[in-house]
């Protein structure tokens, strides 16, 4: 029985997670995020009364750039607060969570009650997340969901000097001009992302555990290459994508208990 | 007949209407569109720093001919200039003024496309815009004689004057103030002392006469006694709940730092921290629901303070000191009017950013305690390198060696250009939620 429900409305994907009064995650949905978020948010309420059964009177918490626009939502939460409930109830310890979105990256420290200590967010630009890849991929004519791969298999690399998504694009049709194969390109790239991140993670200082969250886990270069840039293993959550709408839901079922 | 000009349309006419429109504003309502449900209402003192700061603009447009004019940057020693009749105005505070006029952009544009690059500090823009295309919100600005520029605050001001001074042909002084990291030891007090000595020649060839020491000693007892009082005022932020916010305060500095030696603005502060302390007795709080209290470390974001005061209000926050307004008091002990050359070498070389980064970080611990704080902001201000240098480290030396909490927030002072809405809006929100659990 879903008891409450929390909806993260990212900048790239939308996720609804419903959890039982016991907090477990019972039910889950993502999709592209929709630019008319009210009309996506009630197909997603609809989708969740169809298979779970009505939800009539049970909190509904947002999180996640576009929560403003969730005009069904009892409360809403920002994404790092959302992060940090769902990660430590799933891992039951604090530490160092990385998330990175497809517009969006951020560290939050993790203190030992699950409560935020400290957080940072990437720059003004999207270097430092999903869409840096996503861009350039499509220049290499790689799927994104092959990216990884393709990149741990390269032997070879080479040094991606600009962070900046636009530049990095010209620079890697110059090296493709110039015949440097597509794999070490690649690996090049993932290298320059993880960078990136790192250097966040540094400017809050690392704590471990390390923790990794959010649609880019999925890539098993970004793993690896955090692992040996921090000298830290990773760990991650069951359903890395949907710790901030599990988040949300927990918050969500402490409305239902007062 | 210039000089009947200026008295007609700054002494008389002009004193009057502003007197007369001061009198109405008193007398009118809160204005409709603030926030009474989160926010004190607008302090009384407000019609009169108005009227103070539009008749000084007033005073500039017609000086040109009638008064010598200097422009001098903010931390410039300024008493020199008052005692010989100079009419100063400060290219910083105009730039503000056309920051929360929301004029900035085109002004710095102005520069931009005459060449200068946009990585140069915003005020500069603003100021070197308005100079090439005439364009400024208070009418006219009038066309300066002497430049006085200190390097106390940045370098960039010494690029800044010299453009100034090859623009109007003009001489410049410049008075260089050694760094300090820890004393500034003797010789360099010296050495600032003696380029002070050597300025004065060149101000009086400028103003046609000759400095009394007396007058010189009466501007700077003035000039300690309105520091004095602006430091009583930022202290008072000690009460709970803080009966003025920083946003107040940046509004309210105008005459600190542009009339500084002036007997009126001694006055306007007497006045202001006795309705401030009426506040304190009364229990009223610039913010309705103070629920936690913050520092505000560098300059203010001129076109975003009533949506930054908003925002946090809001949410219970009152953001009740800042280092920025403290450096325009925390030297008031250092001037010594017997010793007006001696005192003013000191206290000119020692503002927070003629110091070293540790001093910075010093400062806000004690400001947190002081003012028994919950968190702090460091605007990460894109134009003010000196100001932002090792708010990275200062930052976390505070959550992790004192447990302060504490927020970056990269913007720019001046420039809306360098401000994504979005962004701050999130990790303000996220700051104020780890604040509340
Ligand atoms: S760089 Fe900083 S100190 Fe220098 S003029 Fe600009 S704002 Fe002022």
């Amino acid at each position: 029985m879903i008891a409450s429900i929390g909806i993260d409305v990212g900048s790239t994907t939308a996720k609804i997670v419903g959890v039982d009064l016991e907090g477990k995650f019972v039910w889950s949905y993502i999709e592209p995020a929709d630019p008319r978020v009210e009309d996506q948010v009630q197909k997603f309420l609809n989708l969740i009364e169809k298979e779970t059964g009505p939800i009539e009177g049970k909190p509904i918490v947002a999180t996640g750039y576009g929560r403003n626009l969730v005009h069904q939502a009892t409360k809403k939460v920002t994404e790092i607060t959302c992060h940090a409930r769902g990660v430590f109830k799933q891992l039951g310890h604090g530490g160092t969570l990385v998330d990175i979105g497809g517009q969006d990256s951020k560290v939050i420290i993790i203190g030992p009650n699950g409560e935020v200590v400290d957080f940072t967010m990437n720059d003004k630009c999207a270097a430092g997340t999903g869409r840096f890849l996503e861009n350039t991929a499509g220049r290499l004519r790689v799927k994104l969901q092959d990216m990884g791969e393709v990149a741990l298999a390269s032997r070879d690399e080479v040094t991606i000097s600009s962070t900046c998504t636009v530049f990095a694009e010209s620079e890697i049709i110059s090296m493709i001009a110039h015949g440097v194969k597509v794999e070490p390109i690649l690996k090049g790239l993932h290298r320059a992302l993880v960078k990136r991140i790192v250097a966040m993670i540094r400017s809050v200082g690392l704590v471990p555990p390390l923790m990794l969250s959010g649609g880019v886990v999925k890539n098993p270069a970004i793993r690896k290459m955090i692992e040996e840039e921090t000298g830290e293993k990773v760990i991650l959550p069951d359903h890395p994508q949907f710790m901030g709408a599990y988040g949300a839901a927990l918050i969500g079922l402490k409305l239902v208990r007062n | 007949m210039r000089y009947l000009k200026y008295i007609w349309n700054v002494k008389v006419a002009g004193a009057l209407f502003l007197k007369y429109q001061r009198f109405k504003s008193e007398r009118r309502r809160v204005p409709a569109r603030w926030r009474t449900d989160i926010l004190a209402p607008p302090l009384k003192i407000s019609a009169r720093t108005k009227e103070l700061i539009s008749k000084h603009y007033l005073e500039g447009r017609y000086a040109s001919g009638v008064k010598p004019v200097a422009w001098v940057t903010s931390g410039g020693p300024v008493e020199i200039l008052q005692a010989l009749g100079f009419y100063v105005l400060y290219p910083e505070n105009h730039g503000a003024l056309c920051g929360t006029r929301r004029v900035a952009v085109e002004l710095s544009e102005e520069a931009e496309n005459y060449g200068f690059s946009r990585d140069i500090c915003s005020y500069a823009r603003t100021d070197i815009g308005a100079m090439l295309s005439g364009k400024t919100p208070v009418g006219r600005l009038p066309k300066p004689d002497l430049l006085l520029a200190c390097t106390n605050i940045c370098q960039t001001v010494l690029f800044w004057y010299r453009v100034l001074a090859r623009h109007f042909k003009i001489p410049l002084i410049l008075i260089d103030t050694p760094f300090v990291y820890d004393d500034a030891p003797e010789h360099a007090i010296q050495y600032v002392k003696k380029q002070l000595e050597e300025s004065i020649p060149v101000a009086e060839r400028v103003a046609r006469k000759s400095l009394k020491y007396k007058k010189l000693k009466e501007v700077v007892r003035l000039s300690k006694e309105a520091s004095e009082l602006w430091l009583e005022i930022m202290y008072r932020g000690r009460a709970k709940p803080a009966p003025i916010s920083v946003f107040d305060q940046f509004i309210h500095m105008a005459p600190i730092v542009e009339m500084r030696g002036k007997p009126e603005t001694v006055d306007f502060y007497a006045l202001m921290l006795k309705e401030v302390d009426d506040r304190i007795k009364r229990g009223i709080g610039a913010v309705k629901r103070e629920k936690k209290r913050l520092l505000w470390d560098n300059l203010p974001i001129w076109y975003k303070l009533r949506f930054l005061a908003e925002f946090l209000g809001e949410r219970g926050i009152s953001v009740v000191a800042s280092t920025y307004t403290m450096a325009w008091g925390e030297l008031a002990p250092l001037i010594d009017p017997e010793k007006p050359l001696e005192s003013m070498a000191k206290t000119y070389i020692y503002p927070i950013l003629n110091r070293g980064t540790g001093y910075k970080l010093e400062k806000m611990r004690e400001m947190v305690d002081e003012f028994d704080l919950d968190g702090a902001i460091l605007h990460s201000d894109r134009s003010c390198k000196p100001y932002s240098i090792g708010q990275v480290d200062q930052r976390n030396r505070l959550i992790q060696e004192y447990g302060i909490p504490a927020l970056l927030l990269e913007a720019d002072h001046n420039d809306p250009r360098a401000f994504a809405d979005e962004q701050v809006k999130a990790r303000l929100e996220s700051f104020v939620e780890m604040l509340e659990t």
